[in-house]
């Protein structure tokens, strides 16, 4: 069974100035979100493939949105994340479901390569509640420049028995990096880590 | 006096809320431009010049929008605008939308008056359709602290009391805005809530032209 959305909302940011310094060029995140019925709400179901599936169908979906948004080439993508709000009537596990097994792959196609894994969040939640997204580099892990989030919130979401999946892309790091550590221009991208 | 930290585009694309899925999704966007609030921390009588320093802020503002809406001008059917006013500005700040905010959008979208007779306050004669986004774009503004909302008001782009386009979008950029910003805000919608049935004027019914019905 295909996710059955309600609505799909996509947000960008471009910061141009911060601290009173230019940044250049400006930072920019993206961040869809899709609006899912729950096929589980409301009862314990052992078997999760169907939200596992949805997860796969979404990776794909939200991750183009993102980078359609950010008007890039998919090879272009810096950082990367994924989350989920689960309604009340859901479970946790069902975010997991969603985010865990399958949602990666499709996304990383969406932003060409990706070695790193997709930094994700997940909670329990009603009408409007917000969840931080975490980001990290899409292909080296610990490239300190790029650890950042972006906060992602439905106003008239999750009802009760949904599910808000949310995918955020970057095409940079923080605006004014200065803390040191592993920089995007040392990373070799092979192991996923550095 | 302009200074634009920040760009914040926001789209809804909404295909039912729990009645028949539309055809065609209904999209909603909005725009928030993050900008340094020139008079924060201190009372200026002569804030005007502002205004006029806006006007291009807002024509950039409803081109981007319309560009992230990804669709037509033609397809535009609400409108509305918005402004929140960091802790060290005031209200009036906010109020220097009106006139910059409203009209980019207007003349993107076709309307063909003169907006610098509007800003003096004359009014004008319309007969006929002379044009398209003959209403006012409605409006409403806050003093807030970094992530307030502002549930900025839709209207009917040729109709205020097009009954079935009232509307509103809840905005909100995260972290702003700071006490020394201000964030401008524009909102379009290609139709009328999703399930819309509560009667009144209908936007097939539009006579008057009048910018009300």
């Amino acid at each position: 069974m295909p996710a059955k959305i309600r609505k799909i909302i996509v947000q960008t940011d471009e910061v141009r100035v911060e601290m009173g310094r230019d940044v250049q060029p400006p930072v920019r995140k993206a961040l869809a979100m899709a609006v899912i019925e729950n096929p589980f709400a409301g009862r314990y179901v052992e078997n999760l493939d169907e939200l596992i599936a949805i997860g796969e169908e979404l990776g794909g979906l939200l991750g183009a949105r993102c980078v359609q948004a950010l008007g890039i080439a998919p090879g272009d993508a810096h950082s990367y994340g994924k989350a989920a709000i689960v309604g009340e009537a859901g479970e946790l596990e069902h975010a997991a479901a969603i985010l865990h097994p399958k949602l990666g792959a499709p996304l990383r196609v969406a932003v060409e390569k990706g070695a790193a894994l997709v930094p994700s969040s997940k909670k329990m939640g009603g009408l409007g509640t917000a969840i931080d997204v975490p980001l990290g580099h899409k292909d080296a892990a610990y490239v300190r420049s790029h650890f950042d989030a972006m906060e992602a919130r439905v106003a008239d979401a999750p009802r009760a028995n949904e599910i808000v999946v949310a995918v955020v892309v970057t095409d940079s790091g923080r605006p004014l990096p200065r803390v040191g550590g592993l920089m995007a221009s040392e990373i070799k991208g092979v192991d996923g880590l550095r | 006096m302009i200074q634009i930290r920040r760009v914040f585009t926001h789209l809804e694309e909404i295909r039912h809320e729990f009645g028949p899925v539309a055809d065609v999704p209904l999209l909603r966007g909005a725009i928030g431009a993050v900008l340094t609030n020139p008079f924060a921390g201190r009372y200026e009588p002569d804030i005007l010049p502002m205004m006029d320093a806006l006007q291009d802020v807002g024509l950039d503002m409803a081109q981007r929008l319309l560009k992230a809406m990804a669709v037509p001008a033609e397809r535009i059917e609400t409108y509305g605008k918005g402004a929140i006013v960091g802790a060290a500005g005031e209200l009036e700040h906010g109020a220097l939308w009106h006139v910059p905010g409203g009209y980019a959008m207007r003349e993107l979208l076709g309307w063909k008056g003169d907006r610098n007779a509007y800003a003096k306050g004359q009014a004008e004669e319309k007969t006929g359709q002379p044009a398209n986004a003959l209403s006012i774009v409605p409006s409403t503004k806050k003093v807030g602290g970094p992530g307030a909302a502002l549930d900025v008001p839709l209207t009917h782009i040729n109709a205020s009391y097009v009954r079935s386009h009232f509307d509103a979008i809840e905005v909100r950029v995260p972290g702003a805005p700071s006490a020394d910003e201000i964030v401008f805000i524009l909102a379009m919608t290609t139709g009328p809530r999703i399930h819309a049935r509560v009667g009144g004027l209908k936007a097939a019914d539009i006579s008057q032209w009048n910018g009300l019905r």
